[in-house]
């Protein structure tokens, strides 16, 4: 099987070539090593980064913006979101507090991306 | 009247490494002007990640970028002021700033850093038939209330213009549940980051349809759909090519423009093609003592090229405080040909220049397996091989102080192959 | 059941010049609009122009109001704070066969009693205005005409008429109107109410309101006219309004700056069956654009903020129509009114009002307040006026439109003033947030938050202008 990719890993955008027979990936068209990884990782287990945004009560902000602390399988993407939409938090928050220990059974941490100090209002 | 050695207009990713630049060359009495309520400009909506790989070498959002400047200013004890608009700068470097508690306060600065980012094109500059219901908006105000304010700007959406930031939203709005429907682009070629069509459109079959444009906006009060029709070679529309998609919202990602306004007030010479000033290699505009960076400068697709390129311009402010005096010796004209829309610098002195000088660029057209040639003077001196170059991804290339002789007047960019 | 003196239909330039008017006579006024605003038909979207007065045939109504209109205009924009300017206007004269036709115009100018024309050879029009095409071979200068924006000039009345009285209602459309004992029961699409008398200034469906009490009927075209507006940084292209004199090409286009400082092109002609169809299309844009280049070769369209489209109200009959039907007393109609519609406007509404008065009875009240303050552009004032304006209300330092210069305290001006702004579209048009080369792109956000915040109502309530037009969505519905 032979599948065409465009690598994200860099802004380079390398047009790659996979292809797999039985248990050998192999990929051309990479300029480096980190293309090899990626066509090889989105052909057998595409992950993602989400990034998104939770709510905020007492804040500066009514929003924090967030972000999986690291990608998380292509196809969790929606039931992460689904969480995500879900969680509340309170200020203030910081970058890197986490928000939610393990996102839809990922494994993966959702964490503050900005500071959002609290108000009294 | 106030006075300050560098005044930077702008708390942006400009503003913020101009200002460390500035500090980090002895000058301590620097101030950043920011119209927001909060450091960071454009950055702290940016919440996607894809920043800073080359300044940090790792993965962030945008907030995250904007808060390690923000830290590194705080940590350098550099003054800002937030909620303050300057609204006029003359020639001599008086800046007129208005805040509410203020009120209209001019200061006088030794050397003065542009740094005020840029604006979208916005739907009556692109003439776009129809009614003018709500629920058309550039891509960076619905990211705005989406992100800062939280929310929605529609259920379902066309974008118009492929730029980075109408793909970002195109994710956007479909992680929050809306319904993408398309995004159409006038050209032939994504004008946004190939990593951006991939997760932002592939990731969740949103359809790109190249040479398409919109024909008409459909709703009196809100959009209820949009007309997309394929366009031929000169981006007119084709007659029976029309298709309807049903709509509440319809998004504009279709080009930024800097924001030199300030800067026209200031005298400063615009580079027609850019939009921007045209500076030196010292990143000094046409007014002594003032200088341009960022957005403001030329539209940038990467903010770590933003935050190296002000960082210079921070230096280069301090040295002319220092030193009291911009330039000296013969300018070099440099200009883009054949192919290459743009440079910036657009002009070198060779006598002050530093060592090595990244010069960065901009093609009108996709091209594949060709070269960028560098001529001083007609005379080719450099080739770099490329295997793609496109409008969407800025190039560079780097010029030796060594390899410029005495009698260079002129240095050329050019596409060959 | 509510009783007025008066009720106006229609909130657009004409209903709010005849409620000023009126309200020197009298305190029972009620102006009905079924949108939300002040000035949101025909009145919002037109060149701005006020006519010199040599366009219509003497012995019309067009050519009185006009001409009286046009006298008004300066000392009136002062007393009533809007912007104004004379400068002057110029038709085109392309082709020495076409001099009788130009000589035509003179004529009826000086018919019409318009003061100081000229005609102007091609020379003297070009070192008058050096971008003017060098085509043209003469000219039919008018220094009496102006410019004016048609924005503060109908919220000008509006608040002028509020402010001695008058009452508006908005978001209430008309559907009834019968003659009874006298004078008429409105229904409304919220209440049954009484007037002794009735203004109709319906714009394009005037028709409609006379057509229901008189037997004469009278018939309405919506005329679409579409415009191209530019850069503030390009207004002084031209200094006058540059008419092209109609043609075998057509009726010409204008090229002017506006009363702001813009360049603005336009309008064509395009009768419609649809009375609210203000589409701007491709074919339109492109061919107004094509014909400004005849007046002007050089107009930068690079510069180009926006295109818009109006409609005007055409009369079959071609004049205004002004006044009581034969057959419906009480009843006056302000209908048909086309260009020079809005140079017309004060002349039509002290007009109506005598007309109205002399019917009801009416004498000129001693506690009429003539005068109304127009806001103040706190960024054109001098640094230490501004500074001034700033400590009094530190809202005027909070620039929110940076195109335009618009601060908070302006903004929050133009929602509590009565009647005062409740949509973007409202606040646009009297302090011009939004109105700059960005089109609101970095100002939508902190605007909605203003008007939600002085309405009191939530984010997902703030509307571009009528119901329906929401900026935002509630979030929990798209979940």
């Amino acid at each position: 099987m032979k599948q065409e990719l465009t690598c994200i890993r860099c802004p380079m955008g390398c047009q790659l070539t996979v292809e797999i027979s039985g248990d050998s990936v192999t990929v051309s068209g990479n300029t480096c090593p980190r293309g090899a990884d990626y066509g090889k990782k989105e052909v057998t287990a595409p992950t993602r980064i989400v990034t998104s945004s939770v709510k905020v009560r007492g804040g500066e902000l009514p929003l924090v913006s967030v972000k999986t602390a690291s990608d998380i399988p292509k196809d969790k993407i929606f039931d992460v979101m689904a969480e995500i939409r879900r969680c509340y938090t309170d200020a203030p928050v910081y970058v890197g507090d986490i928000l939610i220990a393990d996102a839809a059974g990922t494994g993966c941490a959702i964490v503050a991306t900005r500071n959002v100090e609290r108000v009294n209002s | 009247m106030k006075q300050h050695k560098i005044v930077i207009i702008g708390g942006g990713p400009a503003g913020l490494a101009a200002a460390l630049g500035a500090k980090a060359h002895g000058i301590d009495d620097v101030l950043i002007l920011e119209r927001d309520e909060r450091l960071g400009g454009i950055l702290n909506q940016c919440i996607h990640n894809g920043f800073g790989l080359h300044t940090f070498k790792e993965e962030l959002t945008g907030p995250e970028y904007a808060q390690r400047y923000i830290d590194r200013v705080l940590a350098a004890g550099i003054p800002y002021q937030l909620r303050t608009t300057v609204a006029e700068i003359t020639p001599n470097r008086e800046i007129l700033c208005v805040n509410a508690e203020e009120g209209a306060v001019t200061i006088k600065a030794d050397a003065v850093i542009l740094a005020m980012g840029c604006r979208e094109r916005p739907r009556g500059a692109l003439g776009l038939p129809g009614f003018r219901p709500a629920g058309v908006y550039t891509a960076g105000t619905a990211q705005r209330l989406m992100n800062i304010d939280g929310y929605m700007v529609g259920r379902e959406a066309v974008i118009l213009g492929s730029g980075d930031i109408g793909l970002i939203m195109a994710r956007r709005m479909t992680l929050e549940g809306a319904k993408v429907r398309a995004v159409a682009e006038l050209m032939p070629y994504s004008g946004g980051l190939k990593r951006n069509i991939v997760q932002c459109l592939d990731d969740f079959g949103i359809p790109l349809k190249l040479s398409h444009t919109v024909t008409k906006i459909h709703g009196k009060e809100r959009v209820t759909g949009v007309t997309l029709s394929q366009v031929c070679a000169d981006r007119k529309p084709i007659p029976g090519t029309e298709e309807y998609y049903s709509c509440d919202t319809l998004l504009l990602s279709c080009g930024l423009l800097p924001e030199n306004e300030l800067s026209k007030s200031a005298s400063v010479e615009l580079d027609p093609v850019t939009g921007g000033a045209v500076v030196s290699d010292r990143l000094e505009t046409s007014v002594p003592g003032i200088f341009s960076c960022g957005n403001v400068l030329h539209v940038h697709d990467l903010v770590d090229n933003v935050s190296q390129e002000a960082a210079r311009a921070g230096e280069k402010a301090a040295e002319f405080v220092k030193n009291g005096r911009s330039s000296g010796g013969t300018a070099i004209r440099l200009k883009g040909e054949n192919g290459v829309r743009y440079t910036v610098p657009q002009i070198l002195y060779a006598d002050d220049m530093d060592e090595k000088l990244t010069v960065r660029l901009r093609v009108g057209d996709v091209f594949r397996n060709k070269a960028l040639v560098v001529c001083y003077d007609g005379k080719e001196v450099k080739r770099l091989k490329k295997r793609i170059m496109a409008p969407g991804e800025m190039e560079e290339v780097t010029l030796q102080r060594d390899s410029l002789t005495d009698d260079v007047r002129e240095i050329i960019i050019r596409v060959e192959g | 059941m509510e009783q007025y003196d008066v009720i106006v239909i229609g909130a657009g330039v004409i209903g709010c010049a005849a409620a000023r008017y009126l309200s020197r006579m009298t305190n029972s006024i009620l102006v009905l609009e079924k949108e939300e605003d002040v000035c949101s038909g025909t009145s919002k979207a037109n060149s701005g122009i006020v006519h010199a007065g040599f366009d219509a045939e003497p012995g019309t109504l067009k050519a009185a109001m006009n001409a009286e209109g046009c006298k008004m205009m300066p000392q009136l924009s002062q007393t009533l704070g809007f912007q104004f300017r004379q400068n002057g206007s110029l038709v085109l004269c392309f082709d020495a066969a076409q001099m009788p036709e130009l000589q035509k115009l003179y004529d009826r100018g000086i018919a019409n009693g318009i003061p100081q024309l000229k005609i102007l050879t091609g020379d003297e029009v070009r070192s008058m205005e050096p971008n003017v095409s060098g085509q043209v071979v003469a000219a039919l200068y008018a220094p009496t005409a102006g410019i004016v924006c048609p924005f503060s000039m109908t919220v000008a009345f509006a608040e002028n008429a509020a402010a001695n009285g008058a009452e508006f209602a908005f978001l209430e459309a008309v559907q009834e109107i019968c003659p009874q004992d006298g004078g008429f029961t409105v229904v409304t699409d919220k209440r049954t109410l009484k007037a002794r008398a009735v203004v109709n200034a319906a714009g394009v469906y005037a028709d409609v309101f006379h057509n229901m009490v008189s037997a004469e009927k009278i018939h309405i075209t919506p005329r679409r006219g579409e415009y191209v507006l530019m850069d503030r940084e390009v207004g002084d292209l031209v200094n006058c309004t540059v008419f092209q004199l109609p043609d075998k090409l057509g009726k010409g286009v204008l090229v002017t700056p506006t009363a702001h400082g813009n360049l603005l092109v336009g309008p064509n002609a395009q009768d419609l069956d649809d009375k609210d169809n203000t589409e701007i299309t491709a074919a339109g844009m492109e061919d107004i654009k094509a014909r400004a280049l005849r007046s002007v070769p050089n107009v930068p369209y690079n510069k180009t903020i926006t295109g818009f489209a109006g409609l005007r109200a055409h009369g079959d009959q071609g004049d205004f129509v002004l006044g009581e039907p034969k057959d419906c007393p009480s009843f006056f109609d302000a209908a048909c009114i086309e260009s020079p519609g809005l140079t017309s406007a004060p002349a039509i509404g002290a007009y109506l009002a005598r007309q109205i008065a002399d019917r009801l009875g009416l004498t000129e009240r001693q506690d009429f307040q003539a005068e109304r303050e127009g806001f103040t552009a706190i960024a054109k004032l001098p640094p230490e006026e501004r500074a001034k304006r700033i400590a009094e209300r530190p809202e005027y330092g909070n620039i929110v439109c940076r195109c335009e210069n618009i601060s908070e305290g302006e903004i929050m001006d133009a929602i509590r003033r009565s009647p005062g702004a409740k949509s973007l579209d409202g606040i646009k048009r009297r302090v011009r947030q939004g109105m700059g080369r960005c089109q609101a792109g970095f100002c939508t956000p902190k605007t909605m938050e203003i008007l939600a915040r002085e309405l009191s109502v939530p984010m997902t309530a703030v509307t571009k202008n009528r119901p329906g037009s929401e900026m935002v969505r509630c979030d929990d519905e798209t979940a």
